[in-house]
């Protein structure tokens, strides 16, 4: 298949969906790619660069939507470009089929199949693809770094000779791929970060960056896992509590980070005016919800502003395109993952399994029908929580009970064990000569101090113990030699044979256990 | 000499032997330890050949001299993974030698028998060592010495044949798999009953052709015992026969009552019984059913395993290291069959003087015998202090950025903690999923021993790279910084 890539004619937007990497392990699936004329300028790809890694560079876009039979980009197709999609053709990009129906009927129209990167289902298998992660994870990174290009002081807290300077608190709304990514950025940078979700189980993930979980006491939890491990909508109590602790936050905040979406719907008002009005001047707020209409009230989409108490408001909703080149080496290779998928025959022909829970989810039409949405994937994103046990707290005159029985139980079987053993030597003694109870009693005792001694050994000295018993258990050639003296041809020659073979032994055994002893070493 | 001066000279050596054995408990102490069990051997050999009883001294120094040449010969020059089977094969001749002693004790028990009869006093009244004990006894006497050279004929031999068979088996001379014939462990108990039975004909003076038709079945049952075993299992077996050399010295040294015998063989016997237990526990089996062989059946369906094996290749893995501060590695048979511990160690070495902190988890049975791993590590020049025992290091992982598993499966298998279907639960093991990033160095996508499927290759944070250990681990090597 010919595989291709048309520059993005939105205004601003830099990333494109195939860098020479990826082409390089496209081909190794037996397709071909092609890219339109100066398509990665913008990430910092020159034509040159995909010349060399064997990309075939066409003039314009007419001509790479006639030529490539599947075409990857990044952004949703412009009407202008859906018209010059045709059927059979493949297209794959973010699509956002709820938000675009009739972009959606459009492209259904064509015959075309339309797979979006934006429905690739949550699961195990489909994260390489996961293309929303990959970028949710720039923009996370980036909104940091934009709040602090606009906040006019340090991150970290240090102490000069100047004075002490306190450490900047970041308060991360919304613990999600992106969130993280700037639980982490902001950690790093050395502020004191502070962070929220409704999913009471991300605060583990949220603890394990770095930053104090903002604790919600509130008792009806929602389970993450039956939505697919995203937020679902709250009940006005939740909101209401939520927000009551959100304004006690906020004149303490410094930079507030909102990354909160439900899927397919508005983004939730988290953070209201009066909030804003509430914070330090300087203080800085990163949407990065912006593009559904901002989890901050004073939220304008793709602009800073100042608000008149000094706080500044970031509504870009271009993050992953402002690290433009990082973005597309990261959805390129989400594509090609994709690709992988739709070749499994690595053969270069593209075969869309409408049973494979993936393809399904992300294809958004097909054969001139909308499959959109698809059904359930039939493989659970993430395993339901299971509720967990906690060990029961003893009190301390329950655990002297529990102790008292348990030693109680052991000394009842010591004394069972010594009873038996003891009768039965006793009833040995009874019946046995002297001669024998007298050797008996040196086997007794030898095997208790074998248990004893051998007890001790280090697990780790194992092969060189068996090694040394190996060598002393030789020693049954002092049996052998008291045969040896007078006695049978036959009796010489046996005994002759067994003390020949205990010597291999001896000198076998110790020897190796000495090789093996010395290689132990102290670093 | 004396009898009083070899007695005084057995109880050093049975002394020198506890402190060899005792002094296992370190890695340091040992090496002084090893010399505490030569001198005892020394002693014991030097007190012997000087003892009342003992004759053709040219002939005995000779044959322990041979015999000696032979051993150091394999001893210099056996490989370290070798080990297994040297060991097992050094069983073998306790076994045989104890089976040849028993036939003599038995031998001398009728030539003394013949001259009572016969009522030939002075060649009685000539009679010297081990001989003329035997003609001191009593009847009851007699018959518990018949019952002692019994048993030690019949321990000798089920170890000689077990020892041989599993020496066959960890050389890879034998298949590996658990093979019986028809009957199975039937055949091992008729057998085991017809040795009573002529047990019982023995006691009551049926004659020698008893004791030989009972070794012939006592090698029987060593042999098909030991091959209807496994490959994994061998740690246990090999333990196991460790252990029934020890108890067959034992036997014999009541047969020929002599003291330093008895102890020696009950300390061997111990030691063997209590790491065969130690290698059970480890695998939450019971002592009998590795006897019997094989996994049981689960008890139900086994956990569906969610997800896939995401393959890795060596600049990932290097990529992975190089990020990584803390590394712990899970050795196991693989890397002894790929010859990989060199490698592992020159890898280990390289991201120590990069300041990470690299460790070692070792599971009780990893490998085919009880602490293999050890010696190969320790053989590859692994500083000991880093080479931690399971429940030493089962606390780290979560606090690991890596966890390398190189050639180990079923010790590292999380179904054994997840899935109370699975034919391992319960069993401890290394708990390497919970490490930030777990790399399984494996050479296909083949299930391990005991054919279960392996949940932790499906994990989110496993990546697999396939390849043979050492050729992996070379590739690796160089991208490493």
């Amino acid at each position: 298949m010919r595989i291709g890539a048309p520059r993005e004619i939105i205004p601003g937007e830099a990333r494109v969906a195939l860098t020479p990497e990826s082409a390089a392990q496209l081909v190794r699936l037996g397709h071909s790619c092609l890219v339109e004329a100066g398509a990665g300028a913008a990430s910092g790809i020159t034509d040159a660069a995909y010349r060399a890694a064997g990309v075939e560079v066409v003039a314009d876009a007419a001509a790479l939507w006639q030529g490539a039979e599947v075409v990857v980009k990044v952004r949703p197709p412009e009407p202008a470009e859906i018209a010059r999609l045709r059927a059979g053709q493949t297209l794959i990009a973010f699509f956002m089929p709820a938000q675009n129906p009739a972009l959606l009927e459009q492209a259904r129209a064509t015959g075309a199949t339309v797979i979006a990167m934006d429905m690739v289902p949550r699961i195990s298998r489909a994260q390489k693809m996961d293309a929303l992660s990959s970028m949710a994870n720039l923009a996370g990174y980036r909104a940091v770094i934009e709040a602090a290009n606009s906040f006019g002081r340090f991150f970290t807290g240090q102490v000069t000779a100047a004075g002490k300077i306190p450490p900047a608190k970041v308060l991360v709304v919304g613990a999600g791929v992106a969130g993280l990514a700037a639980i982490g950025a902001a950690v790093s940078l050395g502020a004191v970060t502070h962070a929220f979700d409704v999913r009471p189980e991300v605060a583990e993930q949220i603890e394990s960056m770095g930053a104090a979980f903002v604790y919600l006491d509130f008792a009806p939890a929602q389970d993450g896992a039956a939505t697919g491990g995203y937020a679902a909508p709250q009940s006005e109590e939740f909101r209401q509590a939520q927000l009551a602790k959100f304004r006690e936050l906020a004149p303490d905040m410094d930079i507030v980070i909102t990354t909160a979406l439900i899927p397919g719907r508005p983004a939730p008002r988290l953070w209201t005016a009066d909030m804003v009005a509430a914070m330090k001047p300087g203080s800085v707020i990163v949407d990065l919800a912006a593009e559904r209409g901002g989890n901050c009230e004073l939220t304008r989409p793709d602009q800073r502003i100042v608000t008149d108490n000094g706080v500044v408001v970031i509504g870009y909703t271009d993050f992953p395109s402002r690290m433009a080149a990082q973005a597309s080496s990261l959805y390129a290779s989400n594509i090609r993952h994709m690709l992988a998928d739709l070749t499994p025959g690595k053969d270069g022909a593209v075969v869309q399994d409408m049973e494979d829970d993936v393809i399904r989810g992300a294809t958004v039409a097909h054969a001139g029908a909308i499959t959109f949405p698809p059904p359930p994937p039939k493989v659970k994103a993430i395993a339901a929580v299971k509720p967990r046990e906690k060990p029961k707290e003893l009190a301390p005159a329950e655990r002297r009970a529990l102790e008292l029985a348990a030693f109680r139980a052991q000394t009842r079987n010591q004394f069972g064990l010594l009873a038996i053993g003891g009768g039965l030597v006793l009833l040995a003694g009874l019946f046995a000569p002297a001669s024998f109870m007298s050797h008996f009693i040196v086997f007794v005792l030898a095997v208790f101090i074998g248990f004893q001694v051998i007890w001790n050994v280090s697990h780790a000295l194992h092969t060189p113990l068996m090694a040394i018993t190996n060598a002393i258990s030789s020693i049954i050639i002092v049996g052998a030699l008291m045969q040896i003296g007078p006695g049978s041809f036959l009796v010489i020659l046996l005994a002759a044979l067994a003390v020949f073979m205990a010597g291999i032994n001896i000198v076998g055994g110790f020897m190796v256990t000495r090789r093996m002893l010395a290689m132990f070493q102290k670093s | 000499m004396e009898q009083g001066f070899t007695t005084a000279a057995y109880v050093v050596a049975a002394v020198l032997f506890i402190l060899a054995l005792g002094g296992l408990s370190g890695q340091e102490s040992a090496k002084r330890a090893v010399w505490y069990g030569i001198v005892g051997m020394a002693l014991a050999v030097v007190s012997s050949l000087v003892g009342p009883g003992a004759g053709n001294w040219g002939l005995s120094v000779a044959l322990i001299a041979g015999g000696g040449a032979i051993g150091l010969i394999v001893a210099r020059r056996v490989q370290m993974t070798a080990m297994p089977q040297l060991v097992a094969a050094m069983h073998s001749l306790v076994g045989l030698a104890a089976v040849f002693i028993g036939y003599n004790a038995e031998s001398e028990m009728v030539r003394i028998a013949h001259l009572q009869a016969a009522g030939d006093g002075p060649a009685l009244a000539a009679l010297t060592g081990f001989a003329a004990r035997v003609a001191a006894k009593t009847s009851a006497e007699i018959g518990v010495l018949q019952v002692e050279v019994f048993l030690g004929v019949f321990i000798g031999a089920v170890t000689f044949t077990g020892s041989v068979v599993a020496f066959g088996k960890l050389a890879g001379r034998i298949d590996g798999k658990p093979r019986q014939l028809p009957g199975g462990h039937l055949l091992n108990a008729a057998a085991a009953a017809a040795a009573a039975v002529l047990l019982l004909l023995y006691l009551q003076g049926a004659g020698p052709w008893t004791l030989i038709l009972m070794s012939f079945l006592a090698f029987f049952v060593g042999y098909h015992l030991i091959m209807g075993i496994g490959g994994a299992d061998m740690p246990v077996v090999v333990s196991m026969l460790n252990s029934y050399s020890g108890w067959a010295a034992a036997a014999i040294g009541f047969s020929l009552s002599n003291d330093l015998l008895i102890v020696t063989g009950a300390l061997v016997g111990s030691s063997g019984a209590i790491l065969s237990y130690i290698m059970c526990k480890a695998m939450n089996r019971s002592f009998v059913s590795v006897i019997l062989g094989g996994f049981g059946g689960a008890s139900g369906p086994a956990m569906a395993i969610e997800g896939e094996q995401v393959a890795i290749d060596a600049e990932s893995v290097a990529a992975l290291l190089n990020d990584a501060e803390s590394v712990i590695i899970v050795p196991g048979y693989g890397m002894a069959v790929a010859q990989a511990q060199g490698a592992v160690s020159d890898l280990t070495r390289k991201l120590r003087a990069r300041g990470k902190t690299v460790r070692f988890g070792i599971h009780p049975v990893a490998g085919r015998l009880p602490g293999h791993m050890n010696v190969l590590l320790a053989e590859a020049k692994v500083p000991y202090d880093i080479v931690l025992e399971m429940d030493e290091i089962n606390d780290d992982f979560p606090t690991t950025d890596v966890a390398i598993v190189i050639g180990s499966n079923d010790i590292v298998n999380p179904a054994a903690q997840e899935d109370p279907n699975s034919p391992i639960a319960g069993m401890p093991v290394l708990e390497v999923w919970k490490a930030r990033h777990v790399i399984v160095s494996k050479r296909g996508q083949g299930t391990g021993y005991s054919g279960i499927e392996n949940p932790l290759f499906f994990k989110e944070n496993t990546r697999m790279f396939y390849g043979d250990a050492k050729k992996s681990l070379d590739l690796l090597m160089p991208l490493v910084d």
